[in-house]
């Protein structure tokens, strides 16, 4: 081994607890692009290769009840490739040991065999067999809650009619990757499961013999979708279509495309960061260490050593810390990448996920890596290759200040001379003071933009299940129903009041821009299920008028006051003007409300509820679950607290492990910035600081200077981390902002003081640690040595 | 009979360093005088350092004792060692330690504002002869200026003890004779009990009272019947 080699080691060796901070910042780099590109490719990749495989369709559409004669009509629309026209329908599940009741999505099996499009991948058991009216097979998630296999049962409410059934099969459907209940956002698998049976039963039980109520369609490659969906749209409106949706609004798509937005916008904005922070790190690191070695540079050169010989000397030690650093941040990746995987598997429903580790992604994280390391280091070392020996030999030249603003400040201050070594040294090298008060606030921010998602969802839930929604329960009804049912809901045993729900398909238009969303009927005074306006926190009557969910509104580009047109999709295609009168803000969905009795009027016919929002005395449960099951016309109930509590669950679930990843990569980049800022302060430091030592100044004095500085960095890094923090929040509430849901941002005082404790502690403890290396500064010897 | 300002029983010094034991004082028995000028001569790696450093409460003995007029300087612990520091010692090094970041009135200050009962940093810096230089910074100042406001800051406090590790050891004679001769006035006009280390033969002659040291141990002490200046010195 040649000689600098072995010095190289030895530097690396010396240097151990520096190089590690810095290998440490570069590893959450690593770690989090090996991640985060691992997750997304192989979520994305996996996804492509099961729609593919199953056949997944492009476009879909319900309808009340379409003959089996539009079939061909459909598929002679340009473009399309083939039709699957089904039956799917909700029932009300009863399964032993569980009080309160299920919900099914019951989708139909052609008769000759298996479906063509969406096909069913068979886990376990066989498909029904035609004919046999008891056989299901159900999706793999429900079973798993319930551990159900082939020839176990449940029962279930087919339209008022209760039958037992027996599974045949378990199976996966790319429809339900992310199965979510109807209205619901997150899985709850123990009360929501999706079946298949087969048709002539479904046609049976649903009075929809040659008939469909649900068409689902693949494209040619090229075919133009938005003719397609306005072709079926025009098809299906006789037979009350609620209009053609692609794989954009198809729920579990929809999910799975959040999914890999989130991984997108981690990968774009966490690893800049860190790279940026090492380079920094190790261009300060290796600065020092060459004004300190500035005599054996010299004498290198003296020798003959190359300037780029030796720069490229320094380059390794560069390279040295980025391997490390590399390594560190691959194994992390890995271990991250597997928990990954695990989530993976609870929530989304693929046949084969297997989380790739791609050596590719590897590969690409280190070279990445490596450069930032290299790149830190090529501005330190550009003054290695132009110092000439001579200049090198001798000593150098002391550190120039010069009086300034500062002092004009300090003399009306005046401070003690101790707190002047601190702002002098702050204004003698301004940029590295600003460039550590950047590192230590992005730590601050990253625990900012980690933890507020738990404040957000927490203002989303208080909004969704306690201001707006305040009903204990939701009766959903099979057909629409006059208003005079609700007297039939508050005569079922526990239910103390109900109110009606309705809602009605529709498509706004405002100028060129329009959008299919669905128009809730509201009755003035109804108190279970309110229209809240989030911010204001008042509720916005719609009058005469309309009113808009906020990001419809931006989506039409319609303020309050205009006036915009509506066609219902289940009636003609009539466009009626309606003015809007109010926004607000839900975090689910696209809405807009109007009066009932106004919407009926412009769908002509009498007020019509769908469901009903019901207060439950908690006592009597039991009764009026037992009489839902067994009551024809409603087809489920669905209770507000197990929503909640799934969505609890989730979202405890992922909040922490991603508070905790926060926490910890944000606290190693603390660490990293002020542990080395401290121990190069020390390094230039280590003779003043002796000679005050030696003047008689107490430990805690000297230590007052060298942390000093840090501190008053970190006052000033904490409150801008806070401020670049709400930014990053901000930007990710605005990525995760999609036709399904939105998050509020909202960012309580706690988060903002936790987030300044977490930086506060990782800056002391590393300070701490420094301050151990100034008490056991030994003072004879640093003062004997030349600087 | 002058009153002893320090004085040490038996010290002896051992650094380890790896394997090797390195004996840098050997048992020493030494007395300094209050008000005196003492000179420390002997070749390198004779111990003069080392007992300079344990007199000023810089490094500690292996064994022995030694004091401080009653106080026990090998019976104290680092607090106590910090606080005799900053109460009794000043301190002059060959490479003048000033904090560059400081100006030269404010490298003063720097002692003034923690010490008992000190003088101005003018006054101090007058006494150095650097009135004109106050608010210049290290890097602004000759080797000599330098030198003379980290003397002016040792006086400062107005210390008993003025402890000198080769204050010249790095200056001309020229510039060299300057520092000696603030050194000299400061004896002179404060009374403030001085300890030089040279290898410069030569500033013996300044000196009441030489110590020669040989192979970590006293060879002999001498003391001036007649004092000469630091500018009669040949260099």
């Amino acid at each position: 081994m040649r000689a600098l080699d072995r010095k190289l080691l030895r530097d690396i060796r010396r240097l151990w607890a520096q190089s590690l901070a810095i290998a440490a910042v570069l590893a959450g780099g690593v770690l989090v692009m090996v991640m985060s590109y691992g997750a997304q490719r192989s979520l994305s990749q996996t996804r492509d290769a099961y729609y593919e495989r199953a056949r997944f369709a492009h476009v879909w559409s319900e309808a009340a009840r379409a003959p089996q004669t539009l079939v061909p009509e459909i598929a002679a629309i340009p473009g399309v490739a083939e039709v699957e026209a089904r039956i799917s329908e909700f029932a009300v599940l009863d399964i032993p040991g569980l009080e309160a009741p299920g919900l099914a999505q019951i989708v139909s099996i052609p008769e000759s065999g298996a479906p063509r499009l969406n096909r069913l991948i068979l886990r376990e058991g066989r498909l029904p067999v035609p004919g046999h009216g008891d056989e299901v097979v159900v999706n793999e998630a429900f079973a798993l809650a319930h551990d159900y296999h082939p020839g176990d049962g449940f029962s279930v409410t087919l339209n008022g009619q209760k039958r037992a059934l027996t599974i045949t099969g378990i199976v996966l459907s790319p429809e339900f990757i992310y199965s979510v209940p109807p209205g619901g956002m997150m899985p709850d698998d123990l009360h929501f499961g999706v079946m298949w049976m087969p048709e002539a039963t479904l046609a049976a039980a649903f009075n929809l013999s040659g008939a469909f109520n649900s068409v689902s369609l693949a494209l040619t490659r090229g075919a133009n979708l938005e003719q397609v969906k306005d072709r079926l749209e025009t098809l299906l409106k006789p037979y009350g279509g609620t209009g053609p949706y692609d794989r954009k609004a198809q729920t579990s798509n929809a999910f799975l495309d959040g999914e890999l937005k989130q991984w997108d916008m981690m990968v774009k904005v966490l690893p800049p960061i860190f790279l940026a922070i090492t380079a920094f790190l190790v261009n300060m690191v290796l600065g020092r260490l060459i004004a300190l070695e500035r005599e054996q540079i010299g004498l290198l050169k003296a020798l003959g050593y190359g300037g780029l010989e030796i720069a490229w000397h320094y380059m390794k030690l560069a390279l040295g810390i980025g391997a490390i650093g590399v390594v560190l941040g691959w194994v992390g990746g890995y271990w991250a990448s597997i928990g990954i995987a695990k989530v993976y598997g609870d929530f989304f429903h693929f046949p084969y996920l297997v989380f790739l580790q791609r050596p590719s992604i590897y590969a690409l994280s280190a070279s990445i890596g490596l450069s930032a390391a290299l790149l830190g280091a090529g501005f330190a070392v550009r003054r290695v290759v132009t110092l000439s020996p001579a200049v090198a030999m001798a000593p150098p030249a002391p550190t120039r200040f010069r009086r300034g603003l500062l002092d004009r400040v300090a003399a009306l201050l005046r401070p003690r001379q101790t707190t002047m070594m601190i702002l002098r040294s702050i204004g003698r090298w301004p940029l590295r003071a600003a460039m550590t008060t950047l590192g230590i606030s992005m730590s601050a921010a990253m625990i900012v933009a980690g933890l507020f998602m738990i404040d957000s969802f927490d203002e989303l839930l208080d909004v969704a299940f306690v201001q707006v929604n305040r009903q204990d329960a939701v009766i959903t009804f099979a057909a629409p129903r006059l208003e005079t049912v609700l007297d039939d809901v508050e005569n079922l045993p526990g239910v103390m009041a109900a109110e009606g729900g309705f809602s009605a398909p529709a498509r706004l238009y405002h100028g060129p821009r329009s959008r299919t969303i669905a128009i809730e009927g509201r009755r003035d005074g109804a108190r279970l299920a309110r229209v809240f306006d989030g911010e204001r926190r008042v509720e916005v009557p719609p009058g005469d008028g309309i009113v808009l969910e906020a990001r419809l509104a931006r989506h039409l580009d319609a303020r309050v006051g205009d006036v915009i047109e509506v066609e219902f999709l289940q009636r003609d295609s009539t466009r009626h003007k309606v003015v809007v009168t109010g926004t607000v803000q839900t975090f689910f969905g696209l809405g807009a409300y109007m009066g009932q009795d106004r919407l009926a009027a412009l769908m002509q016919g009498a007020p019509q509820v769908l469901l009903a929002n019901v207060m439950i005395d908690e006592s009597r449960q039991g009764e009026l679950f037992e009489a839902i099951k067994n009551a024809p016309g409603i087809a489920r109930i669905t209770l507000m607290e197990n929503v909640r509590k799934s969505f609890d669950a989730t979202m405890a679930e992922s909040a922490n492990i991603s508070v905790a990843i926060f926490s910890i990569v944000a606290s190693v980049i603390a660490v990293g910035v002020v542990y080395n800022s401290a121990r190069i302060q020390l390094s230039e430091r280590a003779r003043e600081l002796a000679s005050l030592r030696i003047l008689g100044f107490t430990r805690g004095e000297v230590s007052y200077i060298l942390l000093g500085e840090l501190f008053l960095l970190v006052a000033a890094a904490i409150p801008l981390g806070l401020w670049l923090g709400h930014g990053m929040a901000a930007g990710m509430v605005a990525s995760f902002d999609s036709d399904l849901y939105s998050i509020p941002l909202l960012i309580t005082r706690e988060t903002y003081i936790r987030a300044a404790l977490v930086v506060a502690a990782a800056s002391a403890g590393s300070a701490l640690i420094v301050r151990r290396r100034i008490d056991r500064m030994d003072l004879v010897s640093v003062m004997k040595t030349r600087e | 009979m002058a009153t002893r300002v320090f004085h040490t029983e038996g010290i002896t010094k051992v650094y380890h360093t790896g394997a090797v034991e390195v004996h840098a004082l050997r048992g020493v028995n030494a007395e300094l005088f209050m008000g005196e000028f003492t000179v420390l001569l002997g070749a390198s790696g004779s111990g003069k350092s080392t007992l300079l450093n344990i007199l000023g409460g810089l490094d500690r003995a292996t064994s022995g004792r030694a004091w401080f007029r009653d106080m026990e300087l090998t019976a104290m612990n680092e607090r106590a060692l910090t606080r005799y520091r900053r109460d009794h010692v000043g301190f002059v090094f060959q490479f003048y330690n000033l904090v560059p970041s400081l100006t030269a009135r404010e490298n003063v200050a720097l002692v003034t504002e923690v010490a008992k009962n000190p003088m101005r940093p003018e006054e101090a810096l007058e006494r150095v002869g650097l009135d004109h230089r106050l608010d210049h910074f290290p890097a602004e100042l000759s080797g000599g200026e330098q030198q003379r406001v980290a003397i002016a800051r040792a006086i400062a406090k107005r210390p008993e003890v003025l402890l000198c590790d080769e204050p010249t050891g790095a200056l001309d004679s020229n510039t060299g004779v300057q520092v000696l001769d603030a050194l000299d006035r400061i004896n002179r006009e404060m009374g403030t009990t001085t300890v030089i280390i040279t290898h410069n033969a030569g500033i013996r002659k300044m000196a009441h009272r030489v110590i020669r040291f040989a192979d970590g141990n006293i060879a002999g002490v001498s003391v001036n019947e007649r004092r000469i200046g630091a500018r009669e010195i040949e260099w």
